[in-house]
């Protein structure tokens, strides 16, 4: 689908764009700067600032013949427009000719940013923005210096709006360009704030309750043009020159969207490097230049947290003492070395690969188990027939299609969101098929519902639709699952498209089902042929950021942890905290043998530990993590380690060099080789590989910031993505089998399903008090036929007993909610893994109902 | 060889009855000139308000990296200077510190001003460091400590209006 490619001229300059581009994006590849202000290039065109003002001229047209008009020379005679016409608006055409450094457009320039400051209050020198700021900019760069406006005659507006708990609105700075509105509205698809009045009295506001209520206002503070979008976290934290960079990765999802951590020594933190804020870093396989809030606000605070571990600790006389590392390593290896057969390694993906490696060869010394807490499952087939490298979703348009399975994308992997829903607007077929309705669904060309538990026999039914093809024959039960005619018409629109993907999630669904889902899908799209290609495969909305990664090290989720760790002689628990997500694990592991927990923080069940040993945050070291699409990238040490924590690779290494097991453990990058020489997907990479970059579009950072914002230019790696076995060889075979989860079968019995939540209490989450005000207090939804059973009213206090916990929190009650379900959202204080048995009764309380309870509204 | 000593002495003789050139410091102290460069203060308000808003230019126009400024907001509940900002830290490292000025012209409110004095000598290094408490200027005569509780909406503007010295002489 090559495009037509149309030759101008820019400023005696011969450039060839292909058709469609605009003027000024044009320029900006041939290396002119057009200065704009509105314009951005992830966004519609609206020529509101006039800054990008230039003249165009273009071939005179002969109307009999319709030749261009030759002059004397030969050469096609050029018209002029009477006036100048903004670049940002103004498609290329063969043979034009563009002026942008002609007395006329330098007028104007001065012109338009005299005319913009005439309400500016020009308070620089307090601005967050003062230093990276594009008006500043553009005023040094075009500006007269003096203004022929009456001084006095300055509109005085408010300073500090608050437009939510997270952004701030100066109302003098802003010029009206609405990048921010036009970004809500356009890419994150939450049209909260808006333009009010008109003329010199425009300002912005925010039309939503709690305002500004979006899990992307970070990005508008990104591209605002001016100071007049401020973030609450970094509110007069550090001027921009007084800030290094350190790439790395967001741990919150497992997108693994690229960030920039700016650092500064501070006076309030007794000196020491701190991590002032987090920026996007540009990197358009995965996150383009945005970030969700859930990332730009809390991917560092935890590691700052003043309750971290700090040095290890050792139980004696059944109290946990603080101890050397000499002490606690020869014990933990003491005890190790006497635990063969049984030992047990718990492991999470909030670790990077190289940890999870040395951890597996740990384990497989000791021949033991390498397990990974998750409730979802799958990798392993992601490892086969995950996205091939060279999927972007930024480049799924019409003939390509996206399948969301059980998955409310936004809460698990916003930035997916996003671009499945502007794949969608670009003419994409978006198939989403959940349980409940979800956002993404509004964008769904095929919105399809099936029943909790269903969720896998919903996408065997599709394969049953449309049938054996030649590459695979389906097997004779497949006639139990019978589709509906909107299953059927979206199976055949899956089958039809050229590429697809199937994303599957973690709505509703434990680790059985979600074992079902993954096996399914995979059998889907061998089915339609939609593997081993770029644009096509399994996709996985994780639990954490490196999930991926622990699968392709070896790790694989218990079947049934409690048993597993009862009766292990010996568990190795590292960045994990199943007694605080599963109190019934609690006693589980009081029959361990030896407990050695590895961790950030004192938690519960560091608590019931042997030995507690302290690691360090992942900002403070460098290390790999793996994203959900496969994707290999490194990250680096923003900040300096807090008091005797250790990297966990090198900590597994000391306990495996007093065993006599050989191991590295002095860098990541020796560890990263191990890795390459011997997990086969890794060949080949080195730390070297995962640090190149490319030339991307649109070009962000650097000195000019007219384009991109201050979102960060991608200089330290946009990392190597694996290719999946499908990719590799051509010849693979997918097996078919029946979904094996159970929906639990009680009588009369409501069933406690679980969701996810974005801004959910976890531990990574909580220590970030800039978000806090967003958390929703811990609650369920309930069906408004059975809240009427129980009693309770929306907004109600109920008591839920689920999983061995039992616990006073809100209730939700909304049609939303199916008959016989209750909504138990994840990691807010109720713990649930998979569709379980719930008891909910009123709470005594309720029937008062105090006037001080929170209505929860999403 | 008679007329050289002769000549010696006599010079030494005329100076005995001169001006000395040297003074008895530190009883007796020099008056410094009208531009001398000495020891930094943070300028107040004449309310008492610190001039200083915390905009770190001066740091960045610091050649020898002697300023180190941290910001934080004011509230008018809890008011240091005018504006939302002002400087929560602000220390100068009085042993990197050369003295040209560049933080004077630096500063947008004329909060930081070279004064007089030169005598620094200090016994360690961490002595060499003036926080915020050595550099702020005493509070004026009718003016208040800061943190102050001020009238909303009163104290908007980090940087006060100032008049082009020309437009002042063609006014008047």
């Amino acid at each position: 689908m090559a495009k037509q490619m149309v030759t101008l001229t820019i400023d005696d300059q011969q450039v060839t764009v292909p058709a469609g581009t605009l003027v000024v994006d044009a320029a900006k590849k041939a290396g002119i700067d057009i200065p704009v202000f509105c314009h951005h290039p992830k966004l519609e065109p609206v020529g509101m600032c006039r800054m990008c003002l230039v003249e165009v001229g273009r071939p005179m047209m002969d109307r009999a013949t319709g030749k261009p008009i030759l002059d004397a020379d030969g050469k096609p005679k050029i018209q002029f427009g009477r006036t100048l016409e903004t670049s940002c608006t103004t498609l290329v055409s063969e043979g034009m000719v563009v002026r942008v450094s002609s007395p006329q457009v330098e007028e104007a320039h001065k012109d338009v940013i005299e005319f913009l400051l005439t309400s500016h209050p020009l308070d620089c020198p307090i601005c967050d923005k003062g230093g990276e700021c594009p008006l500043q900019n553009l005023t040094m760069e075009y500006g007269v210096g003096e203004s022929r406006f009456i001084f006095d005659e300055k509109m005085h507006l408010a300073k500090n709006v608050p437009l939510g708990d997270l952004i701030f609105l100066d109302q003098e700075r802003c010029i009206q360009c609405s990048r921010c509105i036009r970004f809500q509205r356009d890419v994150a698809g939450d049209p909260v704030i808006h333009f009010h009045e008109r003329g010199r009295a425009t300002e912005i506001i925010t039309n939503s309750e709690p305002g500004f209520d979006s899990y992307w206002s970070g990005n508008t503070t990104d591209i605002c043009p001016v100071g007049a979008l401020t973030t609450a976290d970094f509110r007069f934290g550090a001027r921009a020159w007084e800030l290094k960079a350190t790439a790395s990765i967001c741990s919150q999802c497992a997108v693994g969207c690229n960030l920039t951590f700016n650092v500064r020594r501070e006076a309030k933190a007794g000196g020491r490097i701190v991590i002032k804020r987090v920026m996007p870093r540009q990197n358009e396989e995965v996150n383009e230049i945005w970030i969700c809030d859930k990332g730009r606000f809390t991917a560092h605070h935890y590691t700052e947290s003043t309750d971290r571990l700090t040095q290890p600790l050792v139980r004696k006389n059944g109290e946990l003492v603080p101890t050397t590392w000499e002490e606690a390593l020869d014990l933990v290896a003491r005890r190790f070395q006497t635990s063969l057969d049984s030992f047990v390694t718990l492991a999470s993906g909030r670790l990077s690969n190289e940890d999870l490696f040395n951890l597996r060869q740990l384990t497989d010394k000791l021949s033991g188990q390498s397990l990974l807490d998750t409730y979802m499952a799958g990798g392993d087939l992601i490892a086969e027939f995950g996205v091939a490298a060279g999927t972007n979703f930024t480049d799924f348009g019409p003939g390509d299609a996206i399948m969301v399975v059980a998955s409310d994308l936004e809460e698990e992997a916003p930035i997916w969101y996003l671009q499945a829903k502007q794949a969608a607007e670009r003419g994409a077929i978006l198939i989403v098929l959940n349980q409940r309705p979800t956002k993404i669904a509004r964008y769904a060309t095929h919105n399809l519902t099936c029943a909790f538990g269903q969720e896998a026999a919903s996408l065997l039914a599709m394969a049953n639709a449309i049938g054996s093809s030649e590459i695979s024959r389906l097997p004779d039960w497949i006639k139990e699952f019978p589709a509906d005619n909107a299953l059927r018409l979206a199976a055949q629109a899956f089958a039809d498209a050229q590429n697809g993907v199937i994303i599957y999630g973690q709505q509703g669904i434990g680790l059985q089902a979600s074992r079902d889902v993954a096996q399914a899908a995979a059998n889907l799209l061998f089915l339609t042929d939609h593997l081993g290609r770029p644009k096509n495969g399994l996709l996985a909305a994780w639990q954490r950021v490196n999930d991926q990664g622990a699968w392709d090290m070896g790790f694989r989720p218990a079947e049934d942890l409690k048993a597993d760790l009862s009766q292990a002689s010996a568990a190795y628990i590292v960045a994990v905290d199943p007694v605080g997500d599963q109190p019934v694990l609690a006693e589980a592991l009081q029959h361990a043998g030896f407990v050695v927990v590895q961790e950030l923080f004192l938690t519960e069940t560091a608590k019931l530990a042997d030995v507690v040993l302290p690691a360090q945050a992942y900002t403070e070291r460098d290390g790999t993590y793996t994203s959900a699409a496969r994707r290999v990238q490194r990250f680096y040490p923003a900040a300096l380690p807090l008091g005797e924590t250790q990297p966990d690779f090198a900590i597994t290494a000391q306990i495996a060099d007093r065993m006599n097991i050989k191991m590295e453990g002095s860098l990541a990058g020796r560890v990263f080789q191990q890795i390459a020489k011997n997990v086969v997907a890794y060949e080949n990479l080195t730390y070297r590989k995962l640090a190149e970059t490319k030339p991307q579009w649109p070009i962000v950072g650097r000195g000019d910031l007219y384009y991109g914002g201050t979102s960060y230019e991608n200089s330290q790696g946009v990392g190597v993505a694996l290719r999946p076995a499908s990719q590799v060889r051509k010849l693979f075979r997918v097996t078919w089998e029946r979904p094996q989860a159970e929906w639990p079968q009680m009588e009369d019995a409501l069933v406690a399903v679980p969701l996810t939540r974005l801004y959910d209490r976890g531990t990574t989450v909580t220590p970030a008090k800039v978000l806090t005000p967003r958390l929703t207090p811990p609650h369920v939804g309930l069906n408004p036929e059975d809240a009427a059973r129980l009693g309770v009213s929306d907004g109600g206090l109920v008591v839920v007993s689920l999983n061995g916990v039992t616990g006073e929190v809100y209730a939700h009650v909304s049609e939303r909610t199916p008959a016989g379900i209750v909504f138990v959202p994840r990691s807010l204080g109720l713990p649930i893994d998979a569709p379980s048995p719930v008891g909910v009764r009123l709470a005594e309380k309720a029937l008062a109902r105090p006037s001080n309870l929170q209505r929860i509204t999403r | 060889m008679l007329r050289e000593v002769v000549r010696g002495l006599s010079t030494t003789l005329k100076s005995m009855f001169e001006k000395p050139v040297t003074i008895q410091y530190p009883e007796v102290k020099r008056p410094v000139r009208n531009r001398y460069r000495g020891r930094h203060h943070l300028r107040r308000y004449e309310n008492g308000l610190e001039r200083c808003i915390g905009c770190s230019l001066c740091a960045a126009a610091c050649p020898a990296g002697a300023i180190f400024v941290e910001a934080s907001e004011n509230t008018d509940e809890e008011r240091y200077s005018p504006g939302e900002r002002y400087a929560s830290t602000y220390e100068i490292n009085m042993m990197r510190c050369i003295f040209c000025g560049y933080c004077e012209d630096a500063c947008p409110t004329q909060a930081i001003v070279l004064g007089d004095n030169y005598e620094l000598s200090f016994t360690d290094r961490t002595q060499a460091i003036y926080g915020k408490a050595m550099l702020l200027d005493p509070v004026p005569g009718g003016g208040a400590p800061t943190p102050q509780r001020t009238e909303p909406g009163k104290f908007t503007r980090a940087v006060p209006e100032m008049k082009n010295p020309e437009d002042e002489e063609a006014s008047a």
